[in-house]
C-alpha cells in the first residue's frame, strides 16, 4: 500500500484530536441534557455533502473537494439544527419529536439526492457513499491532513469555550450574573458539536459520529461528580477511542474505522457502567444489598422491641442469622439487648425530632443511622438528661385544638 | 399503461403504504409518551439483528431476519432501560449509547464476515429498495382477480400486509389501556393495568412494523413514519383518536405522493431515470409536518 | 411499650379489624429513592367511613406512602391490605387522584375523556360506552362544577378545574376507598370549597377518604383524623388526640411557624420549656 504509515499516523492524530474535542464538547451536551440532538446534527449533513457535490460538479470541477464536501455537510446541518430549535420553540411537540423528525427527512432527502447523483453519470459519486460509515483506505494525503488541522482547530475552540460552558451547563442563572449569555454559549456548543460532526463525517460516518459524542461524556459522568473533570475525562476517553480506533483499523484488512472506534468507546462506556465506584452498577448493587439488609434488620429489632410479630420473612431470616432469635421465633438473650438497644435509639431521635432546637440534627433522620454515630458521648448524655427529665413525656405539653375534644 | 402500472408500480406503492401505515399508527403513543426515538432506536439495531441471524443460519431467508431483527430490538430496549436505570442516565444518551454500540457492531459483524456473495450490505440495510418489488406475473388490472397471478405477487405485499392487519389489531383492541397509561400512568396502575408490560407490549409491536417495513423499503421511511405523521397530527387536533385517524391518513398521502414523485418527477423535469422513493416518501413527510408546523390549527401547545 | 409505640397505634383492636375489615391496612413499609428511606417502617390503619388526612414537612415521605400503597412505586419492605384483602384483588374499590404535576397535560383528550377513563373496570378492553355511561361520567362532572367544560382539551383548564376533573373520574369509579394526593394544591378557594363539600358527602354516603393535605390549619375543620408522618409515623388517630402540638412539634421540628401553632392551638400559654440540652449542630 502506498504510504499508509504516514497516512495512518496523520489520520489517528486527527482522529486522536476529533476524539478529545469530542468527548469535551459531548460532556457538555450531556450535561444539558441534548444528547441526541447531535445525531440530528449528523444525520442532516447528508443533504449537504450531495448538494456540495453537485455544485461543485455543475461548476465543472471533479465534485471531491473535500473541504467543499464538507462545508456542504456544515450548512446543511446548521439548517437541520434550526430546524429542531424552529420546531421545539413554535409548536408543542418535544425535542425527541424534533430530532426524529429532521434526522430522518434530512437524510432522506439526501438519499434522494445521492439518486440524482447516480444519474448524473457512472461511478461519479464513488466516494460519497463513504460519508456514511467512514472510510479512512485509500484516503488522500490532502484529506488527511484537512482533518488533522481540523481535528486540532476544533479542539482548540473547544479548549477556549471550555469554562464558559462549564459554567452555564452547571448553572445557567448564575453563569447569567457573571455576564454570560446562556443562549450564546449553548449556541458555541452546539457550533462544536457540528464542526466535531463535519470534521468526523470522512473518517467515523455520520451513522456513528454521534456515539463520539455521547459514549466517553456518558462514561466519564460515571467516575466523578465534578463537571470540568467529567469533561477531562471525556476528552481522554474520547481521544484514546479516536486514536486507537483509526491504527486498529489500519492495521488489519476489514476493519472499518467508524465501527472500530465507536467499539473501542463502547468498551470504555462499559467498564465504566460496570466499575465505576459509587456510580457503578457492582457498586450500587452492593451498596443496595447492604442497605435492604440494614432496613430490615432495624425493622426487625423494632418489632421485636415493641413485642410486634415480623412481618418479612427476609427480616426473620436475617435475625435468625444473626443468632437474634430461635428457629421457633423465641428472641435470644442477644437479640433482646440489641432491640431494646434500637428502641432507645429510636426514643432519642423522636424525641430529638420533637425538639425545635435539634432541628439541624433531626434533618439527618433516616431511621437507619444510629444517633450514637452523630454526636459526642457527652451531647448523647446531655440528651439522656433532657429526655429523663421530661419524664411526663412530651405528652405532657401537648394542647388540644379548640373546639375538639 | 394500466398493465405497466399494475405490474410496476401498484405494488410497490401498496407497500409502501401499508409500512407507512404499520409504523404511524404506534408512532402515535410513542409520540406522546416522549419516546419518540425509540423508533430510530430500533430502525438501527435491525442491521446487527438480520446480521446475527445471517450468521447463525447461514442464509438469506426472510423469517430467521425478522426474528432476529425482532430479538435485537427487544436486546436494545431491554439494555436502553438497564443503561438508564441502572446507570441513572438520561433517557436520550443512555438510547444513544445503546444503539450506536449495537449498529456498530453490526457493521463490523458484516465487513468480517463473507457475505459478499448474498445480498446484504447498509446501503440496502438503510434505504431499501422499494422500486425492485415488482409483480411481474400481472397483465393488468383484472391480474387482481386472478389466482394464478396472484400467487406471485411479492411476498413482501403479504407480510406487510398481515403485520399492519396485526398492528391494527393491537392498537384498537389495546386502545383504552393504551391511551390511559400513556395520559395518566399513576391512574393507570391504580386501576390495575399492567403499564411496564403494555410499555413493553407498544415496543415489541413497533419493533414488529419496523422489522417489516424494514425489509421492504429500508429503515429511514421507518423513522420518518414513525415520527412526521404522528408528529403532523398532533399539530392539527386535540382529540386522540381524531390524532391517529389524520397520521394514517397522512402516511398514506406521503407513501402515494412519496412513490409517485420519486418515479415520475424526474420524467417530468425531463430526466430519465427515478430517484430513491424510500428517500423522496420521507421527504414528503417532512413537508407535510413543515406545513402543520406553520398551519396547523392546534401547533402551539400549553407553553408556547 | 414506649411513648411513640402508643401513640402509633391509634386503633389497636386486631380482634375487631378481623370482624369488619380495615378500609386501607398498612404493615412494615419500607420506601427507598436510593440509598435512604424517604418512608421508613409505617404502619397505618385507616378508619371506615372517615375523612383521614396524611400530613408532614416537605420530604416527609406523605405522597411516597400513598403511592407505594397503591403499588404506584416499589417498595422496599410492607405488607397493604384493603378490606382486608391484597390491593390487587380490590382494585375496583379504590379511586386514586394523583399529584397535578403528574400528568401529560398536552395530552390530546379533553375533560369529558378523562372523566369516562374512570370507567374502565366497568368496560373492560372492548365494552361499547353506552348512552347511559356517557351521562354517568357528565353527571361526575356536573357533581364537581365541570359540567359547561366537558368539551374542553384538559390542558387548557385551570389547576383548579384539572383537580376538579380528576375528582370527577374517581367519582365515576364509584369506589368505596378515595386516595387523594395533595388535592386542595394550587387550586383556588372555589375549588377547594367545591372539592370538600363532594368529599364530605362522600364521606356521608359511607365512603372512606385519605388524602395527603399540607395546610395544617384547615386539618381541624376538614378531616376526621390524621396520620401524622415524616418519614417513619410520628401520631395517628381522631384529629382531637392525635393533632397535637408536641406531634406537630415532633413530625416538624424547627419547620413550623410559631404563629401557626399558637392560631392552632390558642387556649394553652406557652409550653413549658424542658431542661435545655446543647444545641446540637450536625
Amino acid at each position: 500500500m502506498m504510504d499508509l504509515g504516514y497516512n495512518t499516523l496523520l489520520v489517528a492524530t486527527g482522529a486522536g484530536l476529533l476524539g478529545i474535542a469530542a468527548g469535551v464538547t459531548g460532556a457538555f451536551l450531556y450535561l444539558r441534557k441534548r444528547s441526541l440532538v447531535s445525531d440530528a446534527i449528523s444525520h442532516a449533513t447528508l443533504p449537504g455533502v450531495a448538494l456540495a457535490f453537485i455544485f461543485m460538479v455543475a461548476l465543472g470541477g471533479e465534485g471531491r473537494n473535500l473541504v467543499g464536501l464538507l462545508g456542504g455537510a456544515a450548512l446543511s446541518s446548521l439548517a437541520g439544527l434550526a430546524v429542531v430549535q424552529w420546531l421545539t420553540r413554535r409548536t408543542r411537540l418535544g425535542e425527541d419529536a424534533a430530532i426524529g423528525a429532521v434526522l430522518s427527512v434530512f437524510f432522506g432527502f439526501g438519499i434522494v439526492l445521492l439518486t440524482v447523483i447516480q444519474t448524473l453519470g457512472a461511478g461519479r459519486q464513488a466516494g460519497l457513499e463513504t460519508f456514511l460509515l467512514g472510510s479512512t483506505a485509500g484516503m488522500l494525503r490532502a484529506d488527511a491532513i484537512v482533518i488533522a488541522v481540523g481535528g486540532a482547530l476544533t479542539l482548540l475552540a473547544c479548549l477556549l469555550l471550555r469554562r464558559p460552558m462549564t459554567m452555564v451547563s452547571f448553572d445557567a442563572e448564575y453563569a447569567a450574573t457573571q455576564g454570560l449569555v446562556p443562549a450564546r454559549v449553548d449556541m458555541g456548543m452546539m457550533a462544536l458539536a457540528l464542526a466535531v460532526t463535519t470534521i468526523g463525517l470522512k473518517i467515523v460516518g455520520l451513522i456513528l459520529i454521534v456515539a463520539l459524542l455521547i459514549l466517553p461524556a456518558v462514561a466519564a459522568r460515571f467516575w466523578t461528580e465534578r463537571a470540568e473533570v467529567v469533561a477531562l475525562l471525556a476528552g481522554v476517553m474520547g481521544g484514546l477511542a479516536g486514536a486507537s480506533g483509526a491504527v486498529l483499523s489500519a492495521l488489519a484488512p476489514d476493519l472499518p474505522t467508524g465501527p472500530i472506534i465507536v467499539l473501542v468507546a463502547a468498551a470504555l462506556f462499559t467498564l465504566s457502567l460496570v466499575f465505576a465506584p459509587e456510580r457503578g452498577v457492582l457498586a450500587g448493587a452492593i451498596a443496595y444489598m447492604r442497605f435492604r439488609r440494614q432496613v430490615h434488620m432495624r425493622q426487625g429489632l423494632l418489632a421485636l422491641a415493641h413485642g410486634h410479630r415480623v412481618h418479612e420473612s427476609y427480616s426473620r431470616r436475617l435475625l435468625g442469622r444473626a443468632g437474634l432469635i430461635r428457629a421457633d421465633g423465641v428472641v435470644t438473650d442477644q437479640g433482646r439487648r440489641l432491640a431494646a438497644w434500637a428502641a432507645r435509639d429510636e426514643r432519642r431521635w423522636s424525641y430529638l425530632r420533637s425538639r425545635p432546637e435539634g432541628a439541624a440534627l433531626a434533618a439527618r433522620y433516616d431511621g437507619l443511622t444510629p444517633i450514637e454515630d452523630l454526636v459526642t458521648p457527652d451531647q448523647l448524655r446531655a440528651l439522656d438528661d433532657a429526655i429523663a427529665s421530661d419524664g411526663a413525656g412530651p405528652q405532657a405539653r401537648g394542647r388540644v385544638p379548640e373546639g375538639r375534644s | 399503461m394500466g398493465s405497466e402500472f399494475v405490474a410496476l408500480s401498484l405494488p410497490p406503492i401498496l407497500i409502501g403504504c401499508l409500512a407507512a401505515v404499520a409504523c404511524a399508527l404506534p408512532g402515535n403513543f410513542l409520540l406522546l409518551r416522549r419516546q419518540a426515538l425509540i423508533g430510530d432506536a430500533i430502525s438501527h439495531v435491525v442491521l446487527p439483528g438480520i446480521v446475527v441471524a445471517f450468521l447463525l443460519t447461514g442464509m438469506v431467508s426472510t423469517w430467521p431476519m425478522m426474528l432476529g431483527a425482532a430479538g435485537a430490538a427487544l436486546v436494545a430496549v431491554a439494555l436502553i432501560q438497564i443503561v438508564q436505570r441502572v446507570g441513572r442516565i438520561e433517557p436520550g444518551a443512555a438510547m444513544g449509547v445503546v444503539f450506536t454500540t449495537m449498529f456498530a457492531g453490526g457493521v463490523l459483524l458484516l465487513e468480517q464476515s463473507d457475505t459478499s456473495n448474498v445480498h446484504l450490505d447498509v446501503q440496502h440495510a438503510l434505504y431499501g429498495n422499494l422500486e425492485s418489488l415488482i409483480w411481474l406475473d400481472a397483465t393488468g388490472w383484472h391480474s387482481l382477480l386472478d389466482p394464478e397471478a396472484l400467487a406471485w405477487l411479492p411476498p413482501e405485499l403479504t407480510r406487510m400486509a398481515v403485520v399492519a392487519a396485526l398492528v391494527a389489531l393491537f392498537i384498537a383492541a389495546l386502545w383504552r389501556p393504551l391511551a390511559i397509561s400513556t395520559f395518566d400512568e399513576g391512574f393507570a396502575r391504580t386501576i390495575g393495568i399492567p403499564v411496564t408490560l403494555l410499555g413493553l407490549a407498544l415496543v415489541v409491536v413497533s419493533a414488529m412494523a419496523a422489522v417489516a417495513a424494514f425489509d421492504a423499503v429500508g429503515s429511514i421511511i421507518v423513522i420518518a413514519m414513525f415520527i412526521c405523521p404522528p408528529a403532523a397530527a398532533r399539530l392539527m387536533t386535540d382529540r386522540l383518536a381524531t390524532q391517529v385517524w389524520i397520521s394514517a391518513g397522512l402516511a398514506l398521502v406521503s407513501a402515494v405522493l412519496g412513490y409517485v414523485l420519486a418515479g415520475y418527477g424526474p420524467l417530468w423535469l425531463g430526466a430519465d431515470d427515478a430517484v430513491s422513493a424510500a428517500g423522496m416518501i420521507a421527504t414528503v413527510s417532512g413537508l407535510i409536518l413543515g406545513g402543520a408546523a406553520l398551519f396547523g390549527p392546534k401547533r402551539r401547545g400549553q407553553s408556547g | 411499650m414506649t411513648q411513640a409505640a402508643a401513640m402509633m397505634s391509634p386503633l389497636p383492636s386486631e380482634q375487631a379489624s378481623a370482624a369488619v375489615p380495615l378500609p386501607l391496612k398498612v404493615r412494615g413499609m419500607t420506601v427507598s429513592y436510593g440509598a435512604t428511606p424517604a418512608v421508613f417502617s409505617a404502619d397505618m390503619d385507616i378508619a371506615p367511613g372517615a375523612m383521614t388526612a396524611i400530613i408532614g414537612p416537605n420530604g416527609a415521605g406523605k405522597s411516597t406512602l400513598l403511592k407505594a400503597t397503591l403499588g404506584i412505586i416499589p417498595r422496599l419492605s410492607g405488607q397493604v391490605e384493603v378490606f382486608g384483602q391484597p390491593l390487587d384483588r380490590v382494585r375496583a374499590r379504590i379511586a386514586y387522584v394523583p399529584q397535578r404535576a403528574s400528568v401529560d397535560w398536552d395530552f390530546p383528550t379533553r375533560a369529558l375523556d378523562v372523566v369516562e377513563m374512570g370507567l374502565y373496570r366497568q368496560l373492560g378492553l372492548l365494552g361499547r360506552l353506552t348512552r347511559q355511561h356517557r351521562s354517568l361520567a357528565r353527571d361526575c362532572l356536573d357533581r364537581v362544577g365541570m359540567a359547561d367544560f366537558a368539551g374542553r382539551q384538559i390542558g387548557q383548564l385551570s389547576g383548579g378545574q384539572q383537580q376538579r376533573v380528576f375528582l370527577a373520574r374517581a367519582l365515576a369509579q364509584g369506589a368505596d376507598l378515595y386516595m387523594l394526593d395533595e388535592p386542595f394544591a394550587g387550586v383556588d378557594a372555589a375549588t377547594e370549597k367545591a372539592i370538600i363539600d363532594v368529599l364530605k358527602s362522600l364521606k356521608d354516603e359511607g365512603r372512606t377518604i385519605l388524602a395527603v393535605h399540607h395546610d395544617l390549619s384547615t386539618v381541624p375543620d376538614y378531616f376526621d383524623n390524621v396520620f401524622i408522618i415524616n418519614r417513619s409515623p410520628v401520631a395517628a388517630g381522631p384529629v382531637a388526640t392525635a393533632f397535637t402540638e408536641t406531634a406537630l412539634q415532633s413530625a416538624y421540628g424547627g419547620r413550623l411557624a410559631t404563629g401557626l401553632l399558637d392560631q392552632l392551638f390558642p387556649s394553652a400559654g406557652p409550653a413549658p420549656m424542658p431542661q435545655p440540652f446543647p444545641t446540637l449542630d450536625a
